[in-house]
């Protein structure tokens, strides 16, 4: 019995018997640099200490024999170590390892421009690309505010760093867009089909992009449409050039949602009001309509099908070139279908899915026709062949079905594999006056790419990608590899090197079968520096261009292609976006140099395409006025003159230079202003938007190029139908009480 | 004798479970005390630690976690915490272990600060993210205790900090405020339960007037 209550006496007086034991130490990280703020426990107890900024702890505990001490610090991995705890001092060094994180780590930046909400390192949101004074909220428009871009005003695309605009390549979902623009008017840029509103994310890669991708030599952009929206309701917009309606409806559970809207877009009151230089004898008129639906599946991923249809029709007509009495008159009508449907799934032990399909057909019929000043037809005499070239007809059909799957698997941590394939079908063809031309076309390809996180500083990204071209019978294997190094706590260095390949386009292929793939290789070094206010970015680049199409003249009126052109470009890029230093103010400078050549088509020699200026220049400025309700926004763009040049065939079917120079500078000062009276209204039944904005407000008139006439002996500048555009517009939503979000938006 | 070793025997048994739920009771009320005397970041970031020591070693409480997160939320509003981002982090991983416990009105109080917090960072790009997670945070949080005087009194909080042109402003605030200081007048909460928010709600409602 004695023992008996000796033993109890010891048990309860152990800690007495034993007293405390102190744990000290450093926790630091396998760099050897001190980990401030770790938590350090000893495991099922309330003992324990936090790091200092030295990285050292002290605490005491009464615990007693074998124990756990555990160690956590958010962005590494949770330490575990066994310690025996008897009174005796300890000392422990510990070394936590760091875990890749998505938010912590270096993210590459290579050649591309991020811009959504929803991404980490957007440099330019959704709402910017809406608001940039000049965009019109026209995407292209927008981003041509960034570096690398050039001030193209008479044609459509985005013309990247010495590249033409059908160097670079859209994509909606993962799937390729066959026809992002308007179909193209003789010397005036057209506008992008779909609104920056049905996007939350935007990838402008400037080159050097991911082997996901591929047929573009200089640049993708790639455009993620939104998931749900946020609640149902009833958009209208009315202005004197549109008029649009539509709904979007999200079900009660929040879990799918569809949508339908229709427009009208006619022009004929502006080109009444703002005088044109062309005659517009068909006044442009658009007809549009869109339709989707997006549901979430049981696992999380998410279903999404947009469609949309166009229609549309213009003529217009211009004095003729080669002769003062007559006139050219060109007339368009266009018929648009485009589906996406694409699947995104999670499939579970880290794996995730995306599937994308796609059809879409386009059809343009046009005129060209000379025309007396009564706008009568004429037809030339053959003595006037060159005349006789200018009556025409062409009907043109591009139809593209697709689909693509990717498949992508997490390993430890961050890094990640993915690999798939691609597969498009394209039927085009091309009716010049009675001869008809079709080009049939299987495309697949398959890549592979993979992000490596050595560490949260040191990413990798490695892909390869094949592809082969049935109208060409080649195939090709293009590697692409980035790196990004992170060299302070906001500031990273990137590279990037890849191959590029293309096909030809269809109006060569429709007469030459026999060509290879064009061919880029590029090299990118970057460097930025990103705090939540400002972002700084310096890009030097080498693109090396290889297997151009070169025309080979057969005759006076007959061509064959071949790949013996080439051509390099370089340059220099920066970039700059402050929210922080002039209060209230946004502003973003972009400033771009570009040293290129190229030998292809009729180029007699190495020479700097005309769409190419050496400098290119923009300033972007915003300010939100919050008691006024309204904000205005101006962009200033400059570009040094592009040069031109007249090419003529000589009579050994050779072709030389007649005339060549470089434009004026071109200067352009846009303004555009929101009013938004709703804001605040509580309880309002609409949310109102006011949307005005003026383009080139100085009137500055640019000149982008010149057109010859056949002889060569006259020039005419190539000018934007009027100088200025003026724009005005209201945005209304009903049914939803929106004024709630811009409330609790602005807490 | 036998009394004797079976009083004895219940001593030693019932000593150690007496002393565990003392013991845990005075360690988050000196917890308590150490997070109200906290002046800096770091002493903050010290409090909430401990408590999730003491969360971690009854693995059944929620509320060593609530204060956890409660504690590393209140160095969230000082200017020296740069990166609302990282805070919120840290701040998350004590909520998701509270929530593994009970999911109440009392953390859904910290998720709207939380959120607030990292959306002022950049309210202009944020909102459409961190502003609709704040007010759901409100939303969720009366839904589960539509009493619950800190949700009125974060409620009145971003009405007072929303200019009036944007639908907020004084005015829209006050009968939050008051709303609040009257559900805290008739609180009673329960021992260690979360009592703050009175003084505050009374300084703004009188900051409204």
């Amino acid at each position: 019995m004695r023992t008996f209550t000796i033993f109890v006496l010891l048990i309860l007086n152990f800690n007495v018997l034993f007293g405390q034991t102190q744990v000290a130490g450093r926790v630091r990280d396998n760099r050897g640099r001190a980990v401030p703020g770790a938590s350090i426990a000893i495991k099922d107890s309330y003992d324990g200490a936090t790091s200092d900024s030295s990285g050292r702890f002290r605490f005491k505990t009464s615990e007693q024999g074998t124990h756990s001490i555990t160690v956590s610090s958010i962005g590494y991995k949770p330490f575990e170590q066994s310690v025996q705890l008897a009174g005796t001092n300890l000392t422990l060094d510990i070394v936590l390892k760091e875990e890749p994180s998505e938010l912590r780590a270096v993210t590459i930046t290579a050649g591309s421009f991020s811009a959504g909400d929803s991404k980490r390192g957007a440099v330019l949101s959704s709402l910017d690309i809406a608001t940039t004074a000049g965009s019109n909220a026209d995407i292209t428009a927008a981003l041509k505010t960034l570096p690398g871009t050039q001030q193209v005003g008479e044609q459509e695309g985005l013309f990247v760093r010495g590249g033409a605009g059908y160097e670079t390549k859209q994509y909606i979902d993962g799937t390729l867009v066959n026809n992002p623009y308007y179909s193209s008017v003789p010397d005036i840029a057209q506008r992008g089909r779909f609104s920056p509103f049905l996007f939350k994310g935007t990838v402008f890669s400037t080159g050097g992009y991911s082997a996901q991708y591929g047929q573009a030599l200089s640049s993708v952009l790639l455009l993620e449409s939104i998931d749900l929206p946020d609640s149902s309701e009833i958009d209208a917009s009315i202005s004197p050039l549109f008029i649009g309606i539509g709904t979007q409806q999200v079900a009660k559970n929040k879990k799918s949602s569809w949508g339908i809207n229709g427009g009208f877009t006619d022009i004929s009151l502006y080109i009444k009001a703002v005088k044109q230089i062309p005659d517009y004898f068909k006044v442009p008129r658009f007809y549009s309509g869109d339709a989707n639906f997006r549901f979430k599946t049981k696992r999380g991923g998410m279903v999404k099908y947009y469609t949309t249809f166009g229609h549309s029709q213009l003529g217009l007509r211009r004095a003729d070139i080669d002769s003062a009495a007559l006139k050219d008159a060109f007339a368009l009508t266009n018929t648009n279908w485009y589906n996406n449907l694409s699947w995104r799934e999670y499939l579970g032990h880290g794996w995730k899915m995306n599937l994308g399909s796609g059809y879409s057909t386009n059809k343009d019929i046009i005129s060209q026709q000379l025309q007396n000043s009564s706008n009568q037809p004429q037809q030339p005499g053959n003595a006037y062949y060159w005349l006789q070239q200018k009556n025409f007809s062409l009907d043109n059909r591009q139809d593209l079905s697709q689909v693509k799957a990717v498949f992508e698997k997490r390993l430890g941590g961050i890094s990640a594999i993915r690999f798939g394939g691609e597969y498009q079908y394209a039927y085009n063809s091309s009716g010049y006056n009675d001869t008809l031309r079709t080009l049939i076309d299987h495309y697949s390809a398959g890549f592979v790419e993979s992000d490596i996180y050595l560490t949260n500083a040191l990413a990798a990204k490695i892909g390869l990608r094949a592809e082969q071209n049935s109208v060409i019978s080649k195939s090709n294997i293009a590697p692409r590899i980035s790196l990004a190094y992170k060299t302070g706590k906001d500031a990273q260095v990137s590279l990037a090197y890849g191959e590029f390949y293309q096909k030809p386009e269809n109006i060569q292929l429709f007469y030459t079968r026999g060509l290879g793939f064009t061919r880029a290789t590029h090299y990118i070094v970057n460097y930025q520096k990103m705090t939540k206010d400002q972002v700084f970015r310096v890009e030097a680049y080498y693109k090396k261009y290889k297997d151009l199409v070169k025309t080979v003249p057969v005759n006076y009126y007959y061509s064959q292609y071949d790949n013996s052109g080439d051509g390099y470009a370089k340059g220099i890029e920066l970039f700059w976006r402050d929210k922080k230093t002039i209060k209230e103010i946004d502003y973003w400078i972009s400033y771009s140099y570009v040293d290129t050549k190229r030998n292809y088509l009729n180029y007699t020699t190495s020479l700097t395409p005309n769409f190419a200026a050496t400098h290119t220049a923009s300033l972007v400025a915003k300010k939100f006025f919050t008691k006024l309700k309204a904000g205005i926004n101006f962009t200033y763009s400059y570009a040094t003159g592009r040069p031109y040049y007249n090419f003529m065939l000589n009579s050994g079917n050779k072709y030389y230079i007649v005339d060549q120079g470089k434009t004026k500078d071109y200067h352009s000062l846009n303004f555009s202003m929101e009013y938004v009276p709703s804001i605040g209204k509580a309880g309002a039944k609409s949310f109102v938007v006011w949307f005005a904005s003026i383009s080139n407000v100085l009137g500055y008139n640019p000149v982008y190029g010149y057109n010859y006439s056949y002889n060569g002996m006259i020039k005419q500048a190539v000018t934007p139908p009027a100088n200025r555009f003026y724009f005005v517009g209201c945005f209304i939503s009903f049914g939803v009480d929106r004024s709630q979000d811009a409330i609790n938006n602005n807490l | 004798m036998k009394k004797c070793l079976l009083v004895l025997l219940v001593a030693v048994f019932a000593i150690p479970v007496l002393a565990q739920s003392d013991r845990y009771t005075a360690v988050m009320k000196k917890n308590l005390a150490l997070m109200d005397s906290a002046k800096t970041p770091a002493d903050f970031q010290d409090v909430a630690a401990a408590f999730e020591r003491v969360g971690d070693a009854e693995k059944t409480q929620w509320l060593p976690y609530y204060y956890a997160a409660l504690s590393q939320t209140l160095a969230g509003w000082m200017p020296d915490v740069k990166d609302k981002d990282a805070n919120a982090e840290k701040i998350k991983v004590y909520l998701n272990k509270a929530e593994a416990i009970e999911k109440n009105a009392e953390l859904y109080a910290i998720e709207n600060m939380v959120a607030t917090q990292q959306m002022i960072v950049d309210p202009q790009t944020r909102w459409q993210t961190f502003g609709m997670q704040a007010s759901a945070a409100l939303k969720n949080g009366l839904a589960l205790d539509p009493n619950n005087p800190r949700l009125y009194y974060l409620q009145g909080e971003a009405m007072f900090g929303t200019p009036e042109q944007f639908g907020g402003g004084k005015a829209k605030a006050k009968p939050l405020f008051e709303k609040a200081v009257a559900l805290f007048k008739s609180a009673q909460p329960k021992p260690l339960y979360p009592s703050w928010g009175q003084q505050q709600a009374e300084e703004k409602l009188a900051a409204c007037q």
